[in-house]
């Protein structure tokens, strides 16, 4: 079915968001700004994912990534006091630069040749596992599909990332401690 | 419901941002911007993670990008956490200055 | 007695094992009593095999007696195997028959060493081995009792070690024998690759059958008289033997004399179906150098003043008399030389043993003399030695050294004339060291006074234990000839070749036929000429050294042996040595450097690819991107894969 303007106009705002956030993250000399144009790029992330129905994983990333981690990296900016900007006129490693272009052009090329010649044979098979809700579903029918996957069919892993995540804070709470100096040097 | 727009679109876009995110990971000598690059990258396959799952009606989708977040959050603290350590020693280092492991 | 076989190696080896054990606390005399009962035991168990196989019919004589399957690999299947067959239990019967005696004289001439057990036991291992040899049933088992000889032989030259002349002697039979060994394991290596087997059973009944082609039975027979020439003592690998006269005299009379040297030709006699297959050539080529061996060491014998010295380069010389038999197809003349040279050549040994002990430990023959009367026994026995060994008629030498001329005057004239000039310098030289030592002048009275330590100073006669063999010895030499008497007229059938009939079996393809030439018409004629040989050796010899009527000819040429062992000596100390040290500066440069070389060239090639970590993690990325990129691409592009 043709999809309506305003659905084009809302994919290509939130390309545009992606995109130049993407390109800030990289060209920005000073890392708060890097770390700005990242917010940006999950916020148009969010966007996307909205616009696809998937509204439980878009507003668990603007919570989690955009409010939690990029927070997280401002701290981090702000505590090791190096948003002194970086030089990035020069390259000390010969050849990194056209490496990088090279590696780019390559992966968007060849990446976008993949895609595009996939378009016809995208096989409309669902698989297993739960159906994406339809249209004429409830409100919270996205929400309702995932947690009974997840509470269903990936129980196990779930538990597992709750695990996972104990022993990242408790792991990182460790490294960066400082031991009082009895004898020998802090990590 | 089904995306109106193609879900080429949304793949080639994500191919875009993971190939930006890429590129930066090699250009740029700051280690916090380098770990922001890996975070593009991994919002690039969320996104594409999250188009086929409403193009092919499955909800697996969706939970792998579930746990994709879970995995990146964990990440980020873990490796913002070695960084903190390794530059407080050491304030001011680039990636390049942590070359320890030189053969 | 055939099916225990197996004692007749095992008894000396129990022996050997007891003294290795208990040696110490046994003591003296108790473990040369053992060792001498073991070797008497191997020595009733051969008589009772003997008298066994005399009642066979002469095809069932061989008989073979497996013990254990030694090598089974692959094609190769060696069992540890004994045969007993006319040849090898004559053999056994003399090696230990006078084995046995030479260790009951040890017993009283080793009396007081502090190394007496070990001697024991190193005389029964080397008993052991011997009897392997002999008894063999392939040639595997045969090489292990010839190692073993060889290596006992060393043991037992180099026994007073402390000497250097012994150890040096010790070193250098070693040296020559390994020579010879290469020979014997290249044959080795040949029978197994053409016959498929090293059994002596299927070597000859191939040979007797024609499966044997002339070239590779030659090779074999070659390389096997290579061997033979190394343990044997025949030129030019003889420099061993006049050395090896620093052991003690035991040692001598039983390696040198009897047993050891012999191996050499019982292992020709053993390969005659090889032999007489071979090429036309091996058979003249081995009696040449038999015959030249014999003349050879002869004069050399005539020059020596040493008394064991005289008798060591008498023994070179009758090996090259059974060489020459052996060269000649006479190969029961060969085995009949062997077995009365071991009794004659024993008897001799043992009794310059007997003087040198008498006279207090002096081997120098210009300082014995007038001997006869202060040892009675000795001097008897010794007498009845050199008779038999210059062919007085009827001693037992006569009667073998004649068959060989027979053989040898069959062959050709020229073999006849040069063994003849050997027999007449055998008497001359035997007829100068007995005069020399037991009548003449006393000469050791001026030395006597120095010696004062041994309580008398004069001669004096050796122990019973020490004489007995010597009297049995005697009696050997003296009745040995009646095995094999020949076809004369006055002689009765039955007692003729009484040995020939008994080795029929083993050396009946090869053995020359001589009817008819113009030797065997002429047997008279040649006894009787044989017989004027040895009286004109031993009148002239009178002559020279009793009478002192002609001058004595010993020129400086024989006694420094015709400069042989000088020429040897010089090689090895200057081209010899070139030689070897450009073979040890290319093993260093060459081998070394290749070996040492491998480890440079990996380890700059890893100090090359070193470089490619350069502990940037960006630039690791970068690899991994490009790497990416064309993985991608070569599905994408090429394979067309999405």
């Amino acid at each position: 079915m043709n999809a309506t303007f305003i659905e084009y106009v809302v994919f290509f705002s939130a390309a545009v968001m992606i995109l130049g956030g993407a390109i800030g993250v990289i060209a920005m000399k000073s890392p708060v700004h890097a770390a700005l144009g990242l917010v940006l790029t999950l916020f148009g992330v969010a966007v996307q994912f909205v616009a696809l129905g998937a509204h439980f994983v878009a507003v668990v990333q603007i919570i989690v990534y955009a409010g939690a981690i990029v927070v997280l990296f401002l701290f981090v900016i702000m505590l090791l006091g190096i948003d002194r900007t970086m030089d990035l006129q020069v390259e000390p490693i010969p050849l990194q630069r056209p490496l990088a272009l090279v590696m780019g052009v390559g992966l968007v090329g060849l990446l976008g040749a993949a895609i595009v010649r996939a378009r016809d044979s995208l096989a409309i098979n669902p698989g297993t596992g739960l159906a994406v809700a339809g249209e004429n579903a409830g409100h919270d029918a996205n929400i309702q599909q995932l947690g009974a996957s997840l509470y269903g069919d990936y129980v196990f892993a779930l538990e597992l990332a709750s695990v996972l995540l104990i022993v990242a804070v408790t792991g990182t709470v460790l490294v960066t401690r400082r031991w009082a100096k009895s004898d020998g040097e802090s990590s | 419901m089904i995306a109106a727009i193609e879900p080429t679109w949304y793949l080639l876009l994500s191919a875009l941002l993971f190939s930006i995110g890429a590129v930066g990971l090699l250009i740029r000598r700051n280690p916090l911007v380098m770990v922001m690059c890996i975070e593009l990258m991994l919002n690039a396959a969320n996104l594409s993670f999250v188009a086929l799952s409403v193009q092919l009606g499955n909800i697996d989708g969706q939970t792998a990008v579930f746990f994709v977040m879970v995995v990146a959050a964990a990440e980020a603290v873990v490796g913002l956490g070695i960084l903190v350590s390794i530059l407080r020693a050491r304030p001011g280092a680039t990636a390049d200055d942590l070359a320890e492991l030189k053969g | 007695m055939l099916d225990v076989l197996w004692l007749i190696p095992a008894f000396p080896l129990a022996g050997f094992l007891i003294i290795l054990l208990l040696g110490r606390r046994l003591g003296e005399p108790l473990a040369g009593w053992i060792a001498t009962l073991m070797v008497a035991a191997s020595f009733v168990v051969s008589v009772g095999v003997y008298i066994d196989m005399l009642g066979m019919s002469s095809e069932e004589r061989s008989s073979v007696d497996v013990i254990f399957t030694w090598i089974p690999v692959g094609a190769l299947h060696v069992d540890l195997a004994l045969l007993a067959d006319p040849l090898s239990i004559i053999m056994c019967l003399f090696v230990t028959g006078v084995g046995a005696l030479i260790h009951l004289y040890s017993i009283g001439y080793m009396h007081g060493d502090p190394k007496f057990t070990k001697f024991f036991l190193y005389l029964n291992l080397f008993v052991f081995a011997m009897l392997l040899l002999v008894l063999g049933e392939n040639m595997l088992v045969t090489f292990l009792g010839w190692e073993g000889v060889g290596t006992c032989s060393y043991f037992l030259i180099a026994f007073w070690h402390t000497r250097e002349s012994a150890a040096t002697a010790g070193k250098k039979a070693f040296v020559t024998n390994r020579i010879g060994d290469w020979g014997f394991m290249m044959a080795m290596f040949l029978t197994f690759s053409t016959v498929g087997s090293l059994s002596f059973g299927v070597l000859n009944n191939n040979a007797q059958s024609g499966l044997l082609s002339p070239t590779t039975a030659t090779a074999i027979a070659a390389l096997l008289f290579v061997g033979a020439v190394g343990k044997s003592a025949q030129l030019p690998l003889f420099i061993w033997l006049p050395d090896a006269m620093a052991g003690p005299t035991p040692v001598s009379a039983l390696i040198h004399a009897a047993t050891m040297v012999t191996a050499g030709v019982y292992l020709m006699v053993r390969v005659n179906p090889v032999l007489t297959v071979a090429n036309d050539w091996i058979g003249p080529t081995i009696a040449w150098v038999g015959v030249l061996t014999a003349f050879f060491a002869a004069t050399i014998a005539l020059a020596q003043t040493d008394i064991k010295r005289v008798l060591a380069y008498s023994t070179v010389s009758q090996l090259g008399f059974m060489f020459l038999a052996i060269g000649t197809g006479a190969y029961v003349a060969a085995v009949f030389h062997m077995i009365t040279h071991a009794f004659f050549k024993a008897l001799l040994f043992l009794g310059s043993g007997s003087v040198i002990h008498g006279m207090h430990d002096e081997q120098d023959m210009r300082k014995m003399g007038k001997l006869a009367k202060l040892m009675p026994i000795t001097c008897g026995t010794f007498i009845i030695g050199w008779l038999a060994i210059a062919g007085v008629p009827p001693f037992a030498g006569f009667w073998s050294k004649d068959e060989i001329l027979l053989f040898a005057g069959a062959e050709s004239w020229a073999l006849y004339v040069l063994i003849y000039a050997t027999a007449l310098l055998t008497a001359l030289y035997m007829t100068r060291q007995v005069i020399m030592t037991f009548f003449g002048t006393a000469r050791w009275e001026s030395h006597a006074d120095e010696h004062g330590a041994h309580g008398d100073t004069k001669p004096h006669e050796s122990s019973p234990l020490m004489l007995i063999p010597l009297v049995i010895l005697g009696v050997l030499a003296i009745f040995g000839g009646l095995m094999q008497l020949p076809h004369l007229g006055i002689i009765p059938d039955e007692w003729e070749h009484h040995l020939e009939h008994f080795l029929e079996p083993v050396v009946g393809f090869g053995e020359a036929d001589i009817t008819n030439t113009w030797a065997d018409d002429h047997l008279v004629l040649l006894l009787i000429l044989a017989i004027v040989c040895s009286f004109v050796g031993i009148v002239i010899a009178w002559l020279i050294y009793q009478k002192q009527r002609i001058k004595a000819f010993e020129p400086k040429l024989f006694a420094a042996g015709w400069y042989y062992d000088t020429a040897i000596t010089w090689f090895m100390g200057n081209p010899g040595r070139k030689g070897f040290e450009a073979t040890a500066a290319f093993d260093a440069t060459v081998i070394d450097g290749a070996a040492n070389g491998t480890s440079v060239v990996v380890r700059e090639t890893a100090t090359e690819v070193r470089k490619a970590e350069t502990g940037y993690v960006r630039q690791y990325a970068s690899i991994i991107g490009i790497g990416v990129v064309l993985l991608l691409g070569w599905f994408v592009v090429i394979r067309g894969i999405i």
